[in-house]
Parts: structure tokens; sequence; C-alpha cells
């Protein structure tokens, strides 16, 4: 199966990846435990999953101005997601994105795309196209 | 994006290879915002405490100003990660302090005045009407956009880094007349009547707007608040909603009335005493031990200051609870001066300068301080330490201090 999700451009280089989705928003701050590389805020619908190496999918930012510079260090450390995708990102994680060169994509022209993909969907993220393409799915 | 003589001339090098990657990370930004061209902007405000930045963000910022970086424009900090005058009995490592040592050579280095404020519309040079700058730290943002009608984007620390070294910002978003207008609407039941419920009825209307392009309008607020008043509302609406813009209508400068932002033909909203308890509930833990009661998020200002102070005075905190006050050094002089840190202290409380609690490696000084149940006054920072590891509980400032004395909780809402 292939499925093409068509978005703003985006920021970054394009990744492959296994997405893990939730709808909840995010916050480098508020809501990882960056050492450990998992979500840490015990309301968050990812509490205690790892967020190392996947594709995160949420709705949008919530939130100070951290994520910036934090991004740029989880990177550092190899201690980060391959790309995140949004509804709407707000300017932080755009600017945190570009500071860490971080695959970054959000306003998805089919809607919600944290209906639109799925937890374990693999995916190719192209922000420099716009594009975000599932390319394997469960029983798909 | 459309550049000018000199900012082609910052692309292609020719201001040095700093301000080319202050360029050229604003065009990356600018691009996935539409920008059509950049604003020049009056100041930039940057947060950047050593948590956030790490090892690597340090090293970013040295290898700017080893490249011989300098910014365009005058330029001040957020509160600092780390104050260096109490660092070891705080929990804190020598290594984090040396981390904050060196971004502070970094930064002086490249001109940047080291404020470390997030108050700075109370304390350095508030901005004007119409203003465009690069801020950053979300408080600082929502007030000079709100109250003071300037403008700016929630500019993280790289970009307000940038701004500073290039004396411009990417124009979209709050740049634009057309992203000020009013988007959603709401009508408040009852006016708050100290800053803890100022604090959660701008938490809980950033909540319901819920994303950083939405725009609220709000009616029934009656006569002009405070500074401090409008502070912890704006601070706790821009921590819960990613909001950098509100409009009051009578009250905030854009806002004569619903017309000037559009607002008179949205759907109004009522916001009831029971949404502003809902989002409060949560943070109520009356009769429980409390280990630390903090008043921070934001820094206080010289009337808070006097306010803690005289609550203080003649009083004692309890052995098992510490009580820790963030204020930046502008404030800190005249506090010193006037006896209220005398009487902070008497107390048995703890004066930060320069830095915010949530800012110092929160999780690490938790652990050596064996602190968990947290008090404060502030909507923003109850929001942001749970996912450090507190369990962070809300009162107004009178039981905050009570509380210290007691040991225990002590909140005096209404159920």
């Amino acid at each position: 199966m292939t499925i093409r999700l068509a978005c703003h451009v985006g920021i970054g280089p394009a990744v492959q990846g296994v997405a893990l989705v939730a709808d909840d928003n995010f916050s480098a701050r508020y809501d990882l435990d960056r050492v450990n590389g998992v979500f840490s805020r015990p309301q968050h619908k990812l509490f205690g999953q790892s967020y190392r190496d996947v594709i995160l999918v949420l709705n949008t930012a919530k939130g100070g101005v951290a994520t910036a510079w934090m991004l740029h260090e989880m990177v550092s450390r190899d201690m980060a997601p391959k790309a995140l995708l949004l509804n709407a990102a707000n300017t932080i994680l755009a600017q945190g994105a570009a500071l860490a060169n971080m695959a970054m994509c959000d306003r998805f022209a089919d809607g919600d795309v944290t209906r639109l993909i799925r937890t374990g969907d693999n995916l190719g993220v192209d922000p420099a196209a716009g594009l975000v393409t599932i390319t394997g799915r469960e029983g798909g | 994006m459309k550049l000018d003589d000199r900012e082609q001339a910052m692309l292609a090098g020719e201001m040095g290879p700093s301000c080319q990657w202050a360029i050229e990370h604003q065009m990356q930004v600018g691009r996935m915002f539409d920008a059509a061209d950049m604003v020049p902007v009056s100041q930039a405000h940057m947060m950047a405490d050593p948590e956030s930045l790490g090892e690597a963000g340090v090293a970013f910022v040295e290898r700017l100003a080893a490249d011989g970086g300098s910014v365009a424009i005058p330029m001040i900090t957020d509160p600092r990660g780390v104050d260096l005058s109490y660092y070891l009995p705080l929990g804190q490592t020598e290594a984090m302090a040396n981390l904050e040592r060196r971004f502070t050579a970094a930064c002086r280095a490249m001109g940047i005045m080291m404020t470390d404020t997030c108050i700075n519309y109370q304390t350095i040079m508030p901005p004007l009407y119409g203003d465009h700058v690069a801020y950053g730290d979300t408080g600082v943002v929502i007030y000079s956009n709100s109250v003071c009608g300037a403008r700016s984007n929630f500019e993280g620390g790289p970009s307000a880094l940038a701004a500073g070294l290039t004396g411009r910002t990417p124009r979209y978003g709050l740049h634009l007349d057309q992203n000020r207008r009013a988007t959603c609407r709401f009508v408040v039941d009852d006016r708050p009547q100290d800053l803890m419920q100022w604090g959660v009825l701008g938490a809980t209307i950033g909540r319901m707007a819920g994303s950083y392009w939405e725009v609220p309008v709000i009616e029934g607020i009656d006569g002009a608040p405070t500074s401090d008043e409008i502070k912890h509302f704006g601070a706790a609406m821009a921590s819960w909603g990613s909001t950098p813009l509100f409009h009051i209508v009578g009250v905030t400068p854009e806002c004569r009335d619903l017309a000037d932002v559009d607002g008179a033909g949205l759907p109004a909203r009522r916001v009831t005493a029971e949404d502003v308890n809902d989002l409060g509930a949560p943070f109520g833990a009356a009769g429980e031990p409390v280990d630390v009661v903090v008043f921070a998020a934001p820094q206080l200002s010289l009337v808070e200051m006097a306010r803690v102070a005289a609550l203080c005075r003649g009083r004692s905190r309890a052995a098992s609870t510490d009580m820790i006050v963030c204020t930046p050094a502008q404030v800190y002089g005249d506090a010193r001066q006037l006896g209220y840190i005398e009487d902070i202290e008497s107390f048995g409380g703890t004066v930060l300068t320069g830095t915010c609690f949530y800012q110092q490696y929160a999780r690490e000084i938790a652990e050596a301080n064996g602190w968990s149940r947290l008090l404060s006054n502030s909507a923003k920072i109850v929001n942001i330490l749970g996912g450090y590891g507190y369990r962070p509980a809300l009162a107004s400032m009178e039981d905050c201090v009570a509380s210290a004395e007691a040991g225990t909780v002590i909140d005096r809402r209404p159920a």
C-alpha cells in the first residue's frame, strides 16, 4: 500500500521511519524525560513511551520556547525523534527543527494527521516537497 | 523571500559566518510560514538556560562568538538556569555552573546584555505600540503583544539570537495585521481576586483557545488589571495554550471595542466559575505535607516582593518545607534596600537572583533536595513541572506562605 499525504513545505531532511501517533500536543520541556528518552508527563497520551528514532505525529505545540534549543540538544545525544508531524506547528517547533536539522511538516491537506496516520505505520517524510508517504501499514 | 541589499550581503557571508548562519536560519523558518520578507526589530530577548542548551547548545553559541558574531540591536536575556552565587546548596553541580559560565562569556563577547529576566517589560525597557521586536519567553511575548501593543512571535533561543545578529526577523505571524485579529471570543463571568486566580483564568482561556494561531478576545473584565495581575494572566495563558496574543475589550490597546479586532461576529463562549474550577481542581492538595513553596514563573516584581515580605515578617517556615523566591537583579537591589530580602530570609526563604525555578534543572534539584510536593501561586509553573516529576499544587500567595509556615498545604480556595 502507498498513501500520499500532501502538507505545507516543511523543514529538515527527508527521512523514513515508524510512526508514533497521539491526539495530544507537544513540548520538549513539559512532556519529556530527555535523559531517558521517554514521555514523562503523566497526563500525556504517550506517557511512558520512548520517542527515540520514531516519527512523532501529534496535534500542535504547547507551552514555551525551550523546545527550540532542546531539539538540537536531543539530536546531539542521538536521543531524538526522527521527525515531527503536526496538524499545526507553532513558531518554536519550526525554529527548533531548523537548528536541529530535524524533519518537520504540518498543515495536511486531507485533514487531521493524527487520524490519517496510525501508530506503527511506515512513513517517508519529504519536507522540501511537502509530502508524507505511508509506505506500509500492519494489515494494509 | 525577498531580501534587501544588506540581507543579501549577510546571506553571501559578507557580514561574517555568524550573521550568515543567522539569516539562513531565519529564511528556513520564514519559508515555512510564508514570510514575504524581513522586518527590522528594535530589540531581541533570548531564552537560553543551560538545561535547554546542553553541551551542544553552549558549544554552538561559543562558535558564533568565536566567529566574530556581534549583535546589531539591543539584546537581553531571559532568566538563567544557575544562580552562580547559590547553586551548590540547591543541589546543582559544578558542571551545570560551568555550562552557565561558558554561555554567559560567549553572550558577553557578542555584546548581549545579561539581564536574566522574564519581566523585562516591568524592569528594563517596555516596547511601544507597533514596535516590532524579537522576544523569547512566552510570558514576555504575550505581555508585549497584548498589553504593550508591540509585535513579536514566540522567538525561541536560536531565532532570538539570529534576530539579534541580523537586526530583523521574518515577517510572518503576529508581525502582520491580519494575524492580530480575534479568532475566538470569551465572556468572563467573574473577575479574579488575586494573582493566582488571574493565572488560573488565563490558563483556562489558553486551554480553551488551544493553539498558537488563535487570538482570544475577552469581555467581562471591567477596568484595568494591575501589571502583575495581567502578567500572571498572560503567562498562564501562553503556557497552557501556546497563546501569544489576547485582547481584553476596553483594556488592551488594540481593542477599544470588539469591532477593533473583528470580534463582533464571533460566537461568544462563557467562561464560568465551573470552567475555572475545573482547571484548578487537579492542583488541590489541602492538608498534605509540602516540600517546597515556590514564587516564580514569572519572576517577582518589586510589588510582589513587598507582598511576600510582608507576609513573611515575624514568622518562620517549617523545618520540613523550603521556600524559593525568584526575582531579577533589577528588582533585587531595591528589594534589599527596602528590607524585603531580609524579611524573606528571616522567614527561612531563599531569594534567587536572575533565575527562574523551572529553568534550573528542575528534575535534578528535586532529586537532590527530596522535593516532590510543590506549592505555588503560579498557574504557569504548575503546568510545567508535572513532567519533571513534581506533584504541583496551587494556592494563593497568602496560603503559600502560610503553608510554608505550617509544613502542610493550606488552600482556602472555594471547593
